[in-house]
């Protein structure tokens, strides 16, 4: 629990370069999930679909505008643009 | 001895969107509630009875749900259920090919501490993507029945059954002795065998957030579900938090749960949110094996085309077009056998009556009820196939593609893609329509798209094209006119909902996020049931509503009859009669008819109503047809058959589409479509717009507004139509 903790404080966005808002990711690629900046109510439905820190996910499509689909544990889940922008990820 | 239940048990049916509570819940039951392959099919509870033997069940179908913190009305519907009702049993049903998932919202209901079985459902599904799943030790491992499952195949619905019965039985006996409770059925010896599995019977959170856990618990005043409550109030739930109703405690609760989220540096609910995960993930452990390549799926490749950026909304139009034209041009020779079959029907009744003689009862046989109710049943099979090709949408998955190519346009508008579902459920019927507007997430966004949702051309006024376009255009326009018409209306839907976000509902968009189900070929039975249901609505709204409508308007058209010294008014019907002549003088039948037809209600009525038709076009025939449709939009074309036969000298000669082209011009039909199209909806959309937007004022603004941007619109084109030389009567298509 204490270990996870100090994980987390480090890997925070402000840390090592490498992450980007999900928006920039490429199709086909994969990325894991590593914070989400959006209110309670947005962080608690991305979870509940399975969409939280720590996860790997991948970008099934994105066409440079309009949403994305990202697979997760096997399924599909349809993002919209503005919701991607603010999901970091590495 | 076997101790047998004396009650009925009440079971949930509770689990994610989309995995298969509904198909289960008919397989059971022998309900058949509305099935269809995206999340939010089901958006309130539905009753249902299993009887075996002496066992007696009653179901409740819950709408999905990722988790038991509400964030749309449907989901709210599910906890709710689950929180106050307090069935006796929960069956949660896992889509068994996205299993970690689907355990999230398991470990919530482990939390609110219902006796639970897991149905592993879509277990077909699970086994072509190459998981392999040990039920046994899931069951083993969380102590409760775990029951593998092919919903739509009907597989493993008597195993159901049993673990629920088996599940029902221990509690019985558990306050009883020991020895009871071995007696208490067959299924126990199974139970008590799964219940040695480790340490998996609940979540455990760690003993930094056991603690607090404890201490928020021991705070509350309600007993029930306090450990569900503590997490939810140490997640920091709002609602739940001011329900408690002593301040002292609500404060020793925030300070609580403030302290540990300083403690975590992180948000206290996605720090539980990953526990629980981390949870599933040790449950798993050995349970769920998933091979190692990630494919692309069949699924993937058709959307490839489905959802292409520049393709996508091109192929959503070309599969529309599609559908009506198909719904039009496969219905129309049905149609004509049928309304064959009304026109012998009326000459046989006619045939009981001397030629000539004017009687009220043949009249209202002939005229009132086969020319009303007849001519809307005409139309059944253009609204059978038109529920057909929805339900194929609904049941292929097309449905959440459609929400999303649409997202580019509906954000444009301030809503999100989701917002989409409902408009194209409107295209069958606007009031399960305005239902699904449930799963948007904001009011605002509810509320805008239920006001729109009547411009979505419902199957209701299917009938009235079908009347008015091959009466009015040549066959190779057909096809293209109706189009126009659904589009208009997609098109004005989007206008409105842009206004109404620029006016009464400003702010930011909602994030759009929505599951995307895989491909599925939806069977045989579920496409013919949903036909059948369809098919007995229209014939059971045409033997109720219509019938009674189409009674009441033709009395209303056949009385009063004038008395003798009663003088024509100026203009009416711009019948030569001369205003001059007494009715009782007159001779020539067509002059009588339009007579009597002036003096009658209807005839009154309608020239009122002139007076503000006349500027679109419409005459008073037209105004009691509309204000007949709004008990149901199909009164429309009863009333126009009933006006038609009743005015008119001779009866057979003529089709009602004939008259229309005799009488009306080709603009003028144009218009009578785009009125009904856009003008008030029927009195069921009104009161289910009343309950789902929770007040009369939103139902009374819609009907309001519609019909006043009905006559807006109508007037435009007609106007225009005027001065572009298009408003001679043809007499021909
Ligand atoms: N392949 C497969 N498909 C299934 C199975 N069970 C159900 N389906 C299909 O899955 C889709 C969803 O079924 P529903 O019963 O409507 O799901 P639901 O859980 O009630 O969905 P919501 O009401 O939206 O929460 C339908 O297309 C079903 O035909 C199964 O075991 N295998
Ligand atoms: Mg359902």
């Amino acid at each position: 629990m204490k270990a996870d903790k100090a994980d987390m404080a480090r890997e925070g966005p402000e840390s090592e370069g490498m992450t980007m808002p999900l928006s920039m990711v490429h199709e086909g690629a994969k990325a894991v999930l590593r914070a989400v900046t959006g209110g309670h109510e947005m962080r608690g439905r991305l979870a509940a679909m399975g969409l939280l820190p720590g996860i790997e996910l991948e970008v099934i499509r994105n066409s440079g505008h309009g949403p994305f689909v990202v697979g997760v544990k096997g399924s599909r889940v349809v993002i919209g643009r503005g919701m991607a922008s603010r999901i970091e990820v590495e | 001895m076997t101790k047998t239940l004396d009650k009925t048990i009440t079971v949930a049916v509770a689990g994610n969107p989309n995995s298969g509570k509904t198909t289960i819940f008919n397989n059971l039951t022998g309900s058949r509630q509305r099935v269809g392959n995206y999340p939010g099919v089901t958006v309130e509870w539905k009753e249902g009875t299993v009887r075996r033997g002496d066992l007696s069940l009653k179901l409740y179908d819950l709408p999905g749900t990722y988790s038991l913190t509400a964030y749309s009305e449907e989901e709210l519907v599910a906890r709710d259920f689950l929180i106050k009702q307090q069935p006796d049993v929960v069956v949660n049903v896992l889509d068994a090919s996205s299993l970690e998932r689907n355990l999230y919202l398991t470990t919530e209901l482990m939390e609110i501490g219902l006796p639970l079985i897991l149905v592993l459902n879509m277990t077909d599904v699970a086994r072509d993507r190459g998981l392999t799943i040990d039920a046994g030790l899931l069951a083993r491992r969380l102590g409760v029945p775990v029951v593998p499952a092919v919903g739509n195949r009907n597989q493993g619905m008597d195993d159901i059954i049993a673990a629920v019965a088996e599940v029902a039985f221990r509690q019985v006996s558990l306050p009883g002795p020991a020895d009871q409770c071995r007696d208490a059925g067959p299924g126990l010896a199974s139970l008590t065998q799964v219940a040695t599995g480790g340490n998996f019977h609940r979540v455990d959170y760690g003993n930094a957030v056991e603690a607090r856990l404890e201490t928020v618990s021991q705070l509350l005043p309600d007993a029930r579900h306090r450990r569900w409550q503590s997490i939810k109030l140490l997640e920091g739930d709002e609602a739940l938090l001011e329900s408690i109703p002593d301040p002292g405690v609500r404060a020793r609760i925030t300070a609580e749960s403030g302290a540990f989220a300083k403690e975590v540096a992180e948000d206290s609910d996605t720090v539980l949110a990953r526990l629980r995960y981390d949870f599933i993930g040790r449950l798993c452990h050995g349970v769920l094996r998933i091979p190692d390549r990630s494919e692309r799926t069949l699924s993937d490749r058709i959307d490839r085309w489905a959802m292409h950026p520049l393709w996508g909304v091109p192929i959503f139009l070309t599969l529309m077009y599609g559908v009506f034209t198909l719904t039009f041009g496969l219905g129309n020779p049905i149609m004509n056998l049928i309304d064959h079959g009304f026109v012998r029907l009326a000459a046989l009744i006619s045939g009981f009556w001397t030629e000539g003689t004017a009687s009220p009862l043949r009249s209202l046989l002939v005229e009132g009820i086969i020319g009303g109710v007849g001519g809307v049943i005409v139309f059944l099979p253009n609204i059978v196939l038109l529920f057909m090709a929805i339900a194929v949408l609904e049941g292929t998955g097309y449905m959440a593609r459609a929400a999303f190519v649409m997202d580019r346009f509906m954000s444009k508008v301030g809503l999100h893609g989701k917002s989409f579902i409902p408009l194209l459920i409107g295209f069958g019927c606007t009031v399960p329509a305005i239902m699904a507007t449930r799963t948007l997430e904001t009011r605002r966004d509810r509320l805008i798209t239920m006001m729109v949702l009547p411009l979505m051309s419902c199957g209701a006024r299917l009938p009235i094209y079908a009347l008015m376009i091959p009466a009015f255009f040549a066959p190779r326009w057909q096809g293209p006119i109706l189009w126009i018409i659904y589009v208009t209306g997609i098109v004005l839907a989007l206008a409105g909902a842009r206004f109404l976000r620029a006016t009464l509902f400003r702010g930011e968009t909602t994030p759009f996020l929505m599951e995307l189900p895989p491909y599925r070929i939806p069977t045989a039975g579920s496409l013919l049931v949903q036909m059948w249901t369809r098919a007995w609505l229209y014939a059971k709204k045409a033997g109720t509503v219509i019938l009674g409508a189409s009674i009441i308007l033709w009395f209303l058209t056949f009385y009063p009859k004038p008395p003798a010294d009663y003088k024509v008014p100026e203009g009416f019907d711009r019948a030569a009669i001369g205003s001059e002549t007494r009715f009782g003088d007159l001779t020539d039948p067509a002059a009588i008819q339009s007579a009597e037809l002036s003096y009658s209600i209807a005839g009154r009525v309608g020239r009122i109503l002139e007076t503000v038709i006349e500027p679109i076009g419409f005459d008073w025939r037209i105004g009691t047809a509309l204000v007949g449709a709004m008990a149901a939009k199909e009164v429309f074309v009863a009333q126009m058959g009933i006006v038609f036969a009743v005015g008119e000298a001779d009866e057979t000669s003529e089709d009602l589409r004939t008259r229309l082209r005799d009488r009306y011009s080709q603009l003028v039909g144009f218009c009578i479509m785009l009125f009904a199209l856009i003008s008030t909806p029927c009195v069921a959309t009104f009161a289910i717009t009343r309950q789902e937007a929770g007040s009369v004022k939103w139902a009374l603004a819609q009907s309001v507004g519609l019909t006043l941007l009905a006559w807006i619109v109508t007037f435009t084109v007609y106007q225009g139509g005027l001065l572009l030389g298009l408003g001679s009567v043809m007499g021909g298509p």
